[in-house]
């Protein structure tokens, strides 16, 4: 089968590879017919997550058809359509339990700070991903979700990672009726997410990024305010304060994560040099612009060592700080109703759709912001037959 | 003056999910009260090692499952079978873990050679679609290269260089 291939820090191509074969009693193969870039697959391709190997196989966001099935798997069945959370979970460990889907305890042997997630390096369980025409699923009789009649796959692709990733952002933010919320970053998580922070009852959403066209589409898209921190302002942190009436927004959330840029420190040192696990610009302004007794809702990746951040304001201000993969599974109910009811239309967010055959021009397009891009779509070439 | 859902009218869905009982430590106030009690859950069945694992040794065992990708393996190998002999919480861990991947690039490029494959580097950073859509930034990275390499070339080949000078030991 065609899969991606990682050869090492910005270097993919597309490869034939052996399919992929259950290897547990509950698991399930999948065709895929849809394959997401994320953000998140920024931090593999540059390189920045210790122990990704050469040779595997990324993509953890993606939605196909079930072709085989384990011996002990009964919730789904050979033929259906299913959208796969990027998090492996097992559906009864005590994180699990508790809805914490992100958090399994069964799924990752490499770091327990980590859950397991799909094609996501050895440090998130060492599973090849679904950037490719089958997939292996474990726990299938847990994660994946049927996809439901009326829903375009477009749709369903963007509910097994950032719709849910956006709105977690904006669940964590705790917001009560009329808050003032300024998110970070202006990618596809972003973006949903200030379209979420309004399902909360926020009063005022704020968007922050540098790429002109990202805010533009995130103000029609998400409803908000949209400015530029390289033209707009010269210091995030003061303008943030003027427009707060010097008291600071109600909630922040990050949603750039290791690859931010804004300031040369923190990019030299958490991108260049790897001192620190990634660049940490955006949390340090979301520490430093959000008011006192405010939240910091943090759902940017970071690598799994330590980032430079200003955890003296926190306590001086008496910040709440909270951060998480998202919990696919818990939301995806309540997200595919939103959906359904034209609530929420993420598939607006597409903006490319490339052949898997072309993986690396999706990648570098993707990362260096070619072309307008929003969210990249990849499609396999079994995915047509 | 306070803004109600009127104000709002223009946004789908506005308040929806608004719930008073989203604190921001929601959701996970759901707790079971059985972290108490360990490692305690009926485990899923063990996945069967067909490969080489590692597993952080802030577990005692496997996980149910395990990944089915690249298992260790050359001298990335080496260093990462060192790595995993500390935990998440030392440097001996991740450091080597990066340094691992910086050598195993390298084996990745040996390993196509020694399948006959050249890697085609223009293809796999996908300086195709940087062509396309930003062709300055290309030519400015590809002027660049040339003159590192054109500078470092001149430097090696200016005969005279200065030996380094050996400081005697004593
Ligand atoms: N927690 C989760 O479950 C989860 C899931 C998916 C993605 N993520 C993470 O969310 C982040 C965003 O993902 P994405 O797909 O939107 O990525 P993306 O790269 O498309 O978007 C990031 C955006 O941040 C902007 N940016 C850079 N520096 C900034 C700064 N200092 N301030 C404001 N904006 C800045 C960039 O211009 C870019 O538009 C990534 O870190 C990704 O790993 C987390
Ligand atoms: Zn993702
Ligand atoms: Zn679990």
């Amino acid at each position: 089968m065609l899969a991606m291939d990682f050869r090492g820090p910005k270097r993919v191509r597309a490869v034939q590879k052996p399919m992929p074969e259950i290897k547990h009693p509950e698991d399930a193969i999948v065709r895929i017919l849809r394959t997401c870039i994320c953000g998140s697959d920024l931090h593999l391709y540059n390189g920045n997550v210790p122990d990704t190997r050469v040779g595997m196989t990324f993509g953890h966001e993606f939605v196909g058809e079930i072709v085989e099935i384990g011996s002990e798997v009964t919730n789904v069945k050979v033929g259906d359509r299913v959208m796969v959370p990027f998090n492996i979970a097992c559906g009864r460990c005590i994180f699990c339990k508790q809805g914490m889907f992100g958090n399994c305890h069964e799924s990752n042997s490499e770091a327990t700070a980590v859950g397991g997630f799909l094609g996501y390096a050895h440090t998130g369980g060492g599973h090849n991903g679904g950037q490719a025409e089958y997939a292996r699923v474990p726990y299938a009789n847990f994660g994946p979700t049927l996809i439901p009649e009326g829903m375009s796959l477009d749709d369903a692709v963007l509910l097994t990672d950032i719709t849910p990733t956006g709105y977690q952002a904006a669940e964590m933010a705790g917001i009560q009726p009329g808050d003032t919320v300024v998110v970070f970053g202006a990618g596809p998580v972003g973006i949903m997410a200030a379209r979420c922070c309004w399902l909360f009852g926020a009063g005022r959403v704020i968007i922050i990024d540098k790429e002109d066209y990202r805010l533009e589409f995130a103000k029609n898209f998400a409803k908000c305010e949209a400015y530029n921190f390289e033209s707009d302002m010269d210091d995030p942190v003061m303008f943030l304060k003027k427009t707060t009436d010097w008291i600071g927004a109600d909630a922040c959330i990050d949603a750039v994560g290791a690859e931010a840029a804004g300031n040369a420190m923190q990019t030299i040192t958490g991108r260049k040099l790897l001192l620190q696990a990634g660049s940490a610009t955006a949390l340090h302004w979301a520490i430093n612009s959000v008011r006192k007794g405010g939240v910091v809702s943090i759902v940017g990746v970071y690598g799994p060592t330590d980032n430079l951040v200003p955890i003296g304001n926190m306590i001086n201000k008496g910040i709440t700080m909270r951060g998480n993969q998202a919990s696919v599974k818990r939301h995806l109910p309540r997200l595919i109703d939103h959906v359904m009811n034209g609530i929420l239309k993420p598939s607006e967010l597409i903006t490319h759709r490339i052949p898997l055959e072309e993986v690396a021009d999706g990648y570098r397009m993707f990362s260096a912001k070619l072309d307008n891009i929003i969210k990249p779509v990849l499609i396999p070439p079994t995915a047509n037959s | 003056m306070k803004k109600t859902a009127k104000d709002f009218a223009h946004i789908p869905g506005w308040g929806i999910d608004n719930d008073p009982k989203n604190e921001p430590t929601y959701p996970n106030r759901h707790r079971t009260g059985e972290e108490h009690d360990g490692r305690s859950w009926v485990r899923p069945t063990q996945q069967v090692l067909d490969r080489e694992v590692l597993h952080s040794i802030e577990r005692p065992d496997y996980t149910a499952v395990v990944g089915n990708s690249v298992p260790p393996s050359g001298l990335s190998g080496v260093i990462r079978r060192f790595a995993f002999k500390y935990s998440e919480n030392s440097y001996l861990h991740w450091l080597p873990l990066l340094m691992a991947d910086k050598v195993n690039v390298v084996e990745g490029i040996l390993d196509d050679f020694a399948h006959g494959t050249v890697p085609n580097i223009f293809v796999e950073k996908g300086y195709k679609a940087e062509w396309k859509h930003s062709p300055q930034t290309l030519v400015l990275k590809l002027a660049a290269f040339t003159a590192v390499t054109a500078g470092t070339i001149l430097w090696l080949s200016s005969g005279d260089k200065k030996k380094p000078v050996r400081r005697s030991r004593y």
